[in-house]
């Protein structure tokens, strides 16, 4: 069955969307990542959607939902590289994906994860690993 | 059919007057309390009104039909929609546009009350059907003034849309939206792709749209302006807005607008001085002068 890779880098996941979603792949990814993260204990996950061009809006809730339950599972999540008509798209669908950071590229997101996950390790008053 | 006869008969008799039409025609024109002598040249006249009769003679021999939309009719629709076109840039006024046509009834109906004097039913019945024709062809001229004034406007208001929405570059990673005019759906779909093209291909993380030349913020506008806040934000950039002024503070409290979390400031001075702060970034006066 096709599978989205998610790629671990240091206490980070790695999700790079090569391909167009279709709604089973999107579950797929769904459960895959909150497994990995519990396995890996990932700290954050970066989702580069540069290669997405067509959104709808079970895509764009999908997209909202990984967010959330990455917060629950303590990860933050950065979706990087959206592209213009998919940011018109999903904005006119009323779907502004409030819960999650987004980033214009790969470096910007790892950037903005590593200082989030840095404000809150500081902010819960434990020491950084 | 009797119809039949009275259009068989008028081409002959516009054929054998037509001279004298075209001379009587161009006189009437240029009698007229419309006409514009400094707008377009005698000769110029002579020679639209000429080209129309023969144009006009040659529909009429060739048809028994008056339906001014068939293929017959096609050179005269053709010769009135040049003329009309021209005088649209030319600025005449639509009256004065319509009466080319129309101007030719007196000098028509006069030939055609020579020719069929002895006849009273022929005569009304020529001259209604001659005044339908005339009528429509007149009618035609005016959708084509209207048509030629509609494309000048739509393409103008293209211009307007493309020219007002410029986005410029502030800083290294700071972008400026400076908007001018209403926001209606267009032109924030304008705006808004303007932005994010603006936002891949610069990378910048900050934009600030300054909204000084937005006369009046409604609930629709602040909903176009919150809508590009957030495509913005989907793109990874950070959106202010400035250059609020009092009155439209006002306003949108008033009419209970919610501007969210997204960061307002009065001029776009101050904007910009936050964006210079989130890229930690100082401006300090050089050297004290004496």
């Amino acid at each position: 069955m096709e599978r989205i890779p998610i790629l671990k880098m240091g206490e980070y996941l790695l999700v790079t969307i090569q391909v167009d979603m279709h709604d089973q792949l999107a579950l797929t990814l769904q459960d895959d990542l909150t497994n990995r993260i519990v396995e890996t204990r990932a700290k954050g996950v970066l989702i580069d959607i540069s290669s997405l061009e067509i959104v709808d809006s079970f895509i764009g809730r999908m997209l909202g939902n990984i967010g959330a339950m990455s917060r629950i599972l303590d990860a933050e999540t950065v979706v990087v590289g959206m592209r213009p008509a998919v940011a018109i798209t999903l904005v006119e669908l009323g779907l502004s994906l409030k819960g999650v950071r987004t980033a214009l590229n790969v470096e910007k997101g790892m950037d903005l994860l590593r200082a989030q996950v840095a404000r809150k390790v500081s902010g819960n008053g434990r020491s950084p690993d | 059919m009797e119809s039949n006869t009275t259009v068989a008969k008028l081409p002959e008799m516009v054929k054998k007057h037509q001279q004298n039409l075209l001379a009587t025609w161009v006189s009437h024109q240029l009698a007229s309390k419309h006409s514009r002598p400094g707008l377009i040249k005698e000769s110029e006249l002579r020679q639209q009104s000429q080209q129309f009769l023969s144009a006009f003679i040659q529909a009429l021999q060739n048809g028994a039909s008056f339906e001014i939309g068939s293929s017959t009719w096609a050179g005269v629709r053709d010769i009135l929609s040049q003329i009309s076109r021209s005088r649209a840039t030319q600025g005449f006024s639509p009256t004065e546009t319509a009466l080319f046509v129309f101007s030719l009834k007196q000098p028509l109906f006069s030939v055609i009350r020579q020719e069929l004097a002895l006849d009273g039913v022929a005569l009304a019945d020529q001259t209604w059907s001659t005044t339908l024709l005339l009528d429509e062809l007149g009618l035609y001229t005016m959708e084509v003034y209207q048509k030629g004034r509609e494309e000048f406007i739509s393409r103008q208001q293209q211009e307007l849309t493309e020219l007002s929405t410029p986005v410029v570059s502030l800083w290294e990673g700071v972008l400026a939206l400076p908007l001018i005019g209403t926001l209606d759906s267009s032109r924030t779909q304008v705006v808004m792709e303007n932005l994010l093209e603006q936002i891949v291909s610069t990378g910048a993380s900050l934009a600030i749209i300054d909204i000084t030349g937005v006369p009046t913020v409604d609930t629709l506008v602040a909903q176009h302006l919150l809508k590009t806040v957030a495509a913005a934000r989907l793109m990874g950039a950070d959106c202010i807005i400035s250059g609020i002024r009092p009155q439209i503070a006002q306003t949108i409290v008033h009419l209970g607008v919610e501007l969210g979390n997204v960061i307002t400031k009065a001029s776009l001075a101050d904007a910009f001085a936050v964006a210079l702060e989130r890229s930690g970034l100082m401006i300090t006066r050089a050297a004290s002068r004496p």
